[in-house]
């Protein structure tokens, strides 16, 4: 039994959190005494206390289940644990709930966590809709619906699209680039398990007193300075979650820069990994960025350092610019890999090459460039110097074009095809019209004088939701069914699929579609309550997103029970090309017998005899050789 | 000549679909009535996006749906691939070129907007009114060179039609926007610095003016109206406001006529 309390795993975490909690007393008590009452009134508070916890017990909690061992031992000159591999693979569910570092548990894990966050980040939204059904007060309070709204973005931008295609990237990316796993596993690990801890944080900020956060996801400044308690947990949330990402985004960049198999050249990529490069430049070199904005609300609450208060010499627009010079990039983060999966999805699906292969490449540079230059036309009404709005009104125009290349690319691969029209094309295809309209909507509100009229409605709330859920969730949906055989050795129900797609493409258009209306009309956003003329266009919008709640328990079920007991999948149900496909479903645990070697583009399909990658057959065990040949078979036969 | 027909048909519809769209897009009622010159310019550039995004929607949804028609796999085709098609330089410089000059177009016109919307107008008289946003109210001030006698508090907001209204904005915490739909303006309120915006009414009547910006609790409930009234009545206004405030203790504000 003690073994267990001192073997990585929860039960040791479970005793190393309460010590977090001692520190952190410990702590705030020491330096209160050290420097008087004159600075601060009491030697015990408890909001000094929670917020030195809220750091202390969930880094406790990574070392409690494990996170750490490998480098401890190595940095205090003990023999490290001998890398025998037993951790890799999942021989049972337990498996997913331990510090793995195999690439396939991690993005299982980082999925499943992601959409599980998607759910109650969904349902907070459906709150939000109840309430806003009428006008006036129904079921919650100000302060619990600015909770809501607060809650429901930070949770769906930081616990779902941000790490559920990290999540898909990290179970296929090293397939597809015949390695066989990430280039730092335990840092893979690590960067997985700072996810829930996140998401965890973030939600029981509702139990903190004076309730969740409830300053928006953007927690301006001065407001978010003098917020309860709750506030805290979402500055500190937002460094987990963070952390997570910049583990994850160097992984993928070391991964794709040095362990591509031999032939594969930057040209020979399937977009996917180009959409994760790009996606992970912008990662690491713009997460700091909100780190930093966090951070400085953080000294400003906990020990009045004055960055954003007026009255002594602190600049509130400060706040802003460095908050946007993430979050602007933050959503092509959360948009390019979705682009990835969109080009995986069509070229396949359309039986045809990528129209225009190095363009939809170059192009993902173009806005990971651009995206870093764009970001102050969150601020054309900010009171900022005025001509810092013409530069960004002319370079947010100007992103639309890579954009514009990428979806008349896709098009384009589309004509002529052979269109196989199961649920991943649906969602693809459905992205397609969707995030056009985010798009088109998107332009518009570059156009600084229209901009000054809808700025903060429900204006943005349309475009922000035809950009997010047209746009990345509807690719996160073709991802996922498009690899669903490949992680989890099983087929998706097609009917279900078919079913989820058409419900979530029109409830979604119903829900969100009406919104761009009640923000010209002259509807806010962020209010529990709202002028009597709104009402009956409010009431259609709750009712449709009822109806788009329950089309995702369709997709629920479907993935429920598709694993449970679905159809075995063969290795290449697709049949694609790209390397992913040619081993069994699910991979064996090293990925690949031998490492392949790349002698062709990802997309030849129609090319006779076009083959990407040679699995080369292992000599010496027959079983391996029927694998790995059964992989190639595809490519060969046509 | 019958395998021309569906791609004849399609392009008939979409034509239609654009016209229709672009048709609606001037039928609907997508905002509050205008009642300031911005107001006017505004909407046409509204117009202008909508008359340029709808084409372009059309085509993208237009190859979709003709793809899904035309090229779905049919009974037969399961091993089936399509023609490898690479691509297509010419085709990738003009899908290049021809958007990016739609869009410096379209930026450059609303360049046009918002100077005609920001700029002082040649012959009319413009005044100053401050405004002041504090957790959830909002409060006014008509300097001298308003009143021609003491600066006047208010929690009311009246200006005069046929002036420019010149609005200096401060904060007394946190940040408020400072929002009038019906005249399609607005600004952040922030604290430490003094914001402005230009606003010229051409429409009497009283219209709502909403705080537009997250500030705390009472959010939703900080709400204001701004009149615009005749000349003439403006003055009077002034006159019956000034009176109050002096009939009330000094240094009260002029709301305080209620505790009397």
């Amino acid at each position: 039994m003690a073994a267990k309390f001192r073997a990585p795993g929860f039960y040791r975490a479970s005793w190393m959190m309460p010590l977090g909690v001692a520190f952190a007393t410990g702590l705030t008590w020491l330096v209160r005494s050290s420097t008087g009452h004159a600075t601060f009134h009491h030697y015990l508070s408890g909001e000094a206390i929670l917020t030195v916890s809220l750091i202390a017990v969930p880094l406790l909690f990574l070392v409690g289940i494990g996170g750490f061992d490998y480098w401890f031992y190595w940095a205090i000159g003990r023999p490290t644990r001998p890398e025998d591999h037993s951790s890799h693979g999942a021989h049972s569910w337990r498996d997913y709930f331990r510090v793995n570092t195999d690439h396939k548990v991690i993005g299982v894990q980082y999925t499943v966590t992601s959409f599980f966050f998607l759910l109650v980040g969904g349902l907070i939204g459906l709150l939000m809709r109840a309430e806003l059904a009428q006008p006036g007060a129904q079921f919650v309070d100000a302060n619990t619906y600015n909770g809501l709204f607060s809650v429901h973005a930070s949770l769906l931008i930081f616990l779902f699209v941000i790490p559920v295609f990290a999540g898909l990237a990290n179970f296929v990316l090293p397939l597809m680039i015949g390695a066989p796993d990430m280039a730092f596993p335990r840092l893979n690990a690590l960067s997985y398990w700072l996810l829930p801890v996140a998401g965890v944080m973030m939600l029981s900020s509702f139990f903190a007193p004076g309730g969740a956060f409830a300053d928006g996801w953007t927690a301006y400044a001065p407001l978010s300075d003098n917020a309860p308690i709750g506030q805290t947990f979402f500055s500190l949330g937002v460094q987990f979650a963070g952390a997570s990402s910049i583990m994850t985004a160097l992984n993928f960049l070391v991964t794709i820069i040095t362990m591509r198999a031999p032939g594969m050249s930057f040209f020979r990529m399937p977009l996917l990994v180009w959409a994760n490069f790009a996606t992970s430049l912008l990662v690491v070199i713009a997460t700091p960025f909100i780190a930093a904005s966090q951070f400085f609300v953080l000294l400003d609450r906990a020990l009045g350092f004055n960055f954003f208060n007026a009255n002594h010499g602190g600049d509130v627009l400060m706040y802003q610019h460095v908050f946007w010079f993430y979050s602007h990039p933050a959503v092509y983060i959360m948009m390019l890999p979705g682009f990835g999966i969109v080009s995986e999805v069509i070229a396949v699906k359309s039986r045809k090459p990528i129209f225009g292969y190095r363009m939809m490449a170059f192009s993902l540079l173009a806005i990971v460039v651009l995206g870093f230059t764009v970001w102050a036309h969150h601020m054309f009404t900010s009171g900022m110097a005025a001509w810092i709005r013409i530069p960004m009104a002319i370079t947010t125009a100007i992103i639309a074009v890579p954009t514009g290349i990428k979806i008349f690319s896709w098009l384009a691969t589309l004509w002529r095809g052979v269109l196989h029209l199961d649920t991943p094309m649906l969602f693809a295809l459905g992205f397609l019209t969707t995030f056009t309209l985010g798009g088109i909507s998107g332009v518009m509100l570059a156009m600084i004088p229209f901009d000054i009229h809808v700025s903060a409605t429900y204006f943005i709330v349309a475009h922000i939701h035809y950009v997010l859920f047209g746009g990345s969730l509807m690719t996160i949906f073709a991802g996922v069914y498009y690899w669903f055989p490949k992680m989890t050795g099983r087929m998706y129900d097609e009917r279900l699929g078919k079913w989820h797609f058409w419900t979530t493409f029109i409830f979604f258009n119903l829900t969100f579609g009406p919104m761009h209306v009640l923000g010209l009309q002259g509807m806010p956003r962020r209010v529990a309550d709202y002028a009597a003329k709104f009402a009956d266009l409010n009431l259609f919008i709750s009712i449709a997103s009822f109806g788009l709640g329950l089309s995702t328990l369709v997709f629920v079920y479907n993935m429920v029970t598709s694993w449970r007991g679905g159809a075995r999948a063969p290795g290449n149900p697709w049949r694609g090309l790209t390397l992913e496909w040619q081993v069994s479903s699910p991979p064996p645990i090293f990925n690949f017998d031998r490492i392949p070697t790349i002698v062709g583009g990802p997309y030849e399909y129609g090319v006779p005899g076009a083959v990407h990658g040679i699995l080369a057959p292992t000599p010496t065990t027959a079983g391996a050789t029927a694998t790995a040949g059964a992989g190639t078979v595809p490519a060969t036969s046509e | 000549m019958s395998k021309q027909r569906p791609l004849v048909l399609t392009i008939v519809a979409a034509l239609i679909a654009t016209a229709i769209g672009i048709a609606l897009g001037y039928t609907i009622h997508w905002f509050p009535v205008g009642a300031s010159t911005q107001a006017t310019n505004t909407d046409r550039l509204y117009h202008v996006l909508i008359d340029a995004s709808v084409p372009i929607f059309v085509l993208v949804v237009t190859v979709i749906l003709y793809s899904a028609w035309q090229f779905r796999m049919k009974p037969g085709e399961e091993l089936k691939d399509g023609p490898p098609i690479h691509g297509n330089t010419r085709l990738e410089v003009v899908w290049t070129a021809i958007p990016a000059l739609i869009l410096l177009g379209l930026v450059s016109y609303s360049f046009v907007v918002l100077n005609d919307n920001e700029k002082k107008p040649a012959g009319v008289p413009e005044i100053q009114i401050g405004v002041t946003g504090q957790q959830f109210i909002w409060s006014y001030e008509y300097p001298s060179s308003v009143t021609g006698g003491k600066p006047l508090n208010s929690d009311q907001l009246y200006i005069p039609m046929g002036d420019t209204v010149y609005f200096n904005m401060r904060s007394k915490d946190v940040i408020h926007a400072f929002w009038i739909p019906a005249f399609r303006l607005q600004d952040d309120v922030v604290p430490g610095i003094t914001t402005h915006y230009r606003a010229t009414p051409d429409r009497l009547g009283t219209y709502p003016v909403v705080c537009n910006l997250l500030c705390g609790l009472g959010h939703s409930t900080m709400r204001s109206a701004v009149h615009v009234v005749p000349p003439a009545q403006f003055q009077a206004w002034l006159k019956s406001q000034a009176s109050t405030a002096a009939g009330s203790t000094p240094g009260a504000s002029a709301s305080s006529g209620t505790t009397g």
